[in-house]
């Protein structure tokens, strides 16, 4: 499968990562290659072999439905970052975390 | 052109549990905020979800209910996709392969205008597990949006149909008997103000015959059945008139408003639906045996619908009644108990359906709230079929017991209510009528039925109204044959 540099783009835009466009072609060629890698793989046969969602054969543990948690706002909202421009507040009011407005 | 409406629905369950999908934090409502958002709620680095039992056990118990095939093997997935009230970035939810799969729900289509009700089934296409995103506050904090994260990660069930509804009535019928169904199994609280029962409904319009699907649009997050039906409407009038106009619809997500009772598209985002899901590493495979699903039937309630045949055979009630009487586990409850306390059936259930039910509306209390329990309830109508009291008077009791006055007969002696019964009693009383109104008694053997009425009237006036009005009837019409 030909990755373009515009797919390299996209997927960095979705995952909210600045790529440069120099960046961009290096990583076009690094993706390309473990692309490849795939391709090889998948054509090995695997007929009649049930597919794994994950590496291990186990099954999901389960945890009783019992408040285990307790409350630790205060030591949590200590790692707040700062509310920026060269403000020395962290980014919490009230008992919540302050991000930009964020509008729908 | 002939349009039909095609409606399927998305339904956000909240489950019933005392702590989160994946941690061992409470989801109690309403704390203050960030209080009950632990370090895997909050997306610390290092923490891993483990998937608490109980959600497991709403989703089998659900998957029972339905019929539904309950997936032996069932995966978690990431969804993806950035928003404050989100911190992993994404959110874990099952896309490949859900826990319970097809199943069906039977929904009762009420009458509108001329249109008979009706039965339908509805297909389930899947129902799956996934944690609920936080919180965003705004207004708080000028020009900053405030995060609470004590809903992250609430356990929700969210259960799909296939595009089956082909009307706002049906779509809603269907949303009600879902509504119904979840609180009956106990998996959900059923709370709509508080966004415990949520609904997405997809519309699209099509030429009727047509098999060809429309292109959809999203209703978000619709929390009263009323605005359902008017979200709808409306949306199913705008397509319509889009595509007669000459224009096309756009795959979009939209938003009621209720204050204009209009649906509108919110900023549609490029790349909004690429949502990259792939199996979470950090789960495994959630593996559910055979007995897992029996330790859960065994749990299981009856279900309504086996309810509603029991009570149709048992008691001789009315497919009507019996519907209405299984719309809620308290309520069947109380049917029956006031039966089981000796009371008539038929009789119960009118009672339960009528004056009570008015009663509970009219005071916006709930039947579990009810001052009046069923014995009482019972002890009310046997009173009334061994004529101590008669109909009337049996409304006035009512009214005493939900004020809680006393028991039925205390009530009935302190009210001065008992019937005459004794025929002798009566038949004195029926002379005197007689013997003062013999105008009327002319005019009844001259042919004027409605004397007779008159003269019934005259006789329970005489007796304050506690004579038993079929005794007065019965000795009338032998005093004037």
């Amino acid at each position: 499968m030909a990755l373009s540099i515009e797919d390299i783009k996209k997927v960095a835009h979705l995952a909210r990562i600045e790529v440069s466009e120099s960046d961009a072609v290096a990583t076009l060629t690094k993706l390309t290659g473990i692309l490849s890698l795939i391709e090889q793989m998948q054509a090995v046969d695997t007929t009649g072999i049930e597919p794994m969602s994950h590496s291990q054969d186990l099954s999901q543990r389960l945890r009783d439905d019992i408040v285990t948690k307790t409350n630790l706002r205060d030591e949590f909202q200590k790692n707040a970052p700062l509310l920026g421009n060269g403000s020395t507040e962290q980014a919490v009011a009230g008992g919540l975390y302050l991000v930009p407005k964020v509008i729908e | 052109m002939e349009w039909e409406v095609v409606i399927g629905l998305e339904t956000h369950t909240q489950l019933k549990t005392n702590t989160k999908i994946f941690s061992g934090a409470s989801i109690k409502y309403g704390a203050e905020p960030n209080t009950q958002a632990c370090e895997v709620s909050i997306a610390l680095p290092g923490v891993l979800p483990v998937l608490n039992k109980e959600a497991m056990q709403c989703a089998i118990k659900f998957g029972l209910a339905i019929n539904a095939h309950i997936a032996p093997r069932s995966v978690f997935a990431r969804k993806n996709y950035f928003y404050p009230d989100l911190p992993k970035g994404y959110q874990i939810s099952q896309f490949e392969l859900p826990v319970v799969g097809k199943g069906a729900v039977t929904i009762q289509v009420p009458a509108v205008g001329k249109n008979a009700a009706y039965e339908k089934v509805v297909n389930i296409t899947r129902a799956h597990l996934e944690e609920d995103a936080g919180k965003s506050v705004h207004g708080a904090v000028e020009g900053m949006s405030g995060i609470d994260l004590n809903r992250a990660g609430t356990p929700l069930l969210e259960i799909v149909t296939e595009p089956d509804m082909r009307s706002a009535a049906e779509a809603v019928a269907y949303a009600k008997k879902l509504h119904e169904l979840v609180q009956w199994i106990g998996i959900c609280d059923g709370n709509m103000q508080e966004g415990s029962f949520r609904c997405d409904v997809n519309v699209s319009v099509r030429p009727k015959g047509s098999e060809k699907l429309g292109t959809r649009r999203e209703i978000k997050n619709l929390n009263s059945f009323k605005f359902m039906t008017q979200a709808i409407e409306y949306e199913t009038r705008w397509q319509i008139e889009t595509l007669e106009d000459g224009g096309t619809i756009q795959q979009a997500t939209v938003l009621f408003n209720p204050d204009t009772g209009e649906t509108r598209a919110m900023r549609s985002k490029e790349e909004a639906n690429d949502y990259r899901y792939f199996p979470d590493p950090d789960l495994l495979p959630l593996v559910i045996s055979e007995a897992d699903k029996d330790a859960v039937r065994a749990q299981m309630p009856e279900l309504p619908e086996a309810m509603k045949a029991r009570f149709e055979a048992q008691y001789a009630l009315s497919s009507y009644d019996a519907n209405a009487l299984t719309t809620s586990r308290d309520l069947a409850n109380y049917f029956v108990a006031t039966v089981e306390a000796g009371a008539d059936a038929k009789q119960s259930a009118n009672w339960v359906m009528g004056t009570l039910a008015a009663k509970l509306n009219a005071e916006d209390t709930s039947i579990s709230d009810s001052p009046i329990n069923a014995q009482q309830l019972a002890q009310l109508l046997k009173r009334i079929s061994d004529n101590t009291i008669s109909n009337n008077a049996a409304k006035q009791v009512f009214e005493a017991l939900w004020n809680v006055e006393g028991s039925v007969d205390d009530i009935i002696a302190a009210k001065g209510l008992k019937q005459e019964s004794d025929s002798g009693a009566i038949e004195a009383i029926v002379d005197e009528v007689l013997a003062a109104n013999a105008a009327m008694v002319e005019e009844f053997k001259a042919g004027k039925e409605k004397a007779f009425n008159a003269l019934v009237g005259q006789a329970m006036k005489a007796s304050k109204g506690k004579a038993n009005p079929t005794q007065v009837n019965d000795i009338l019409k032998k005093k004037l044959s």
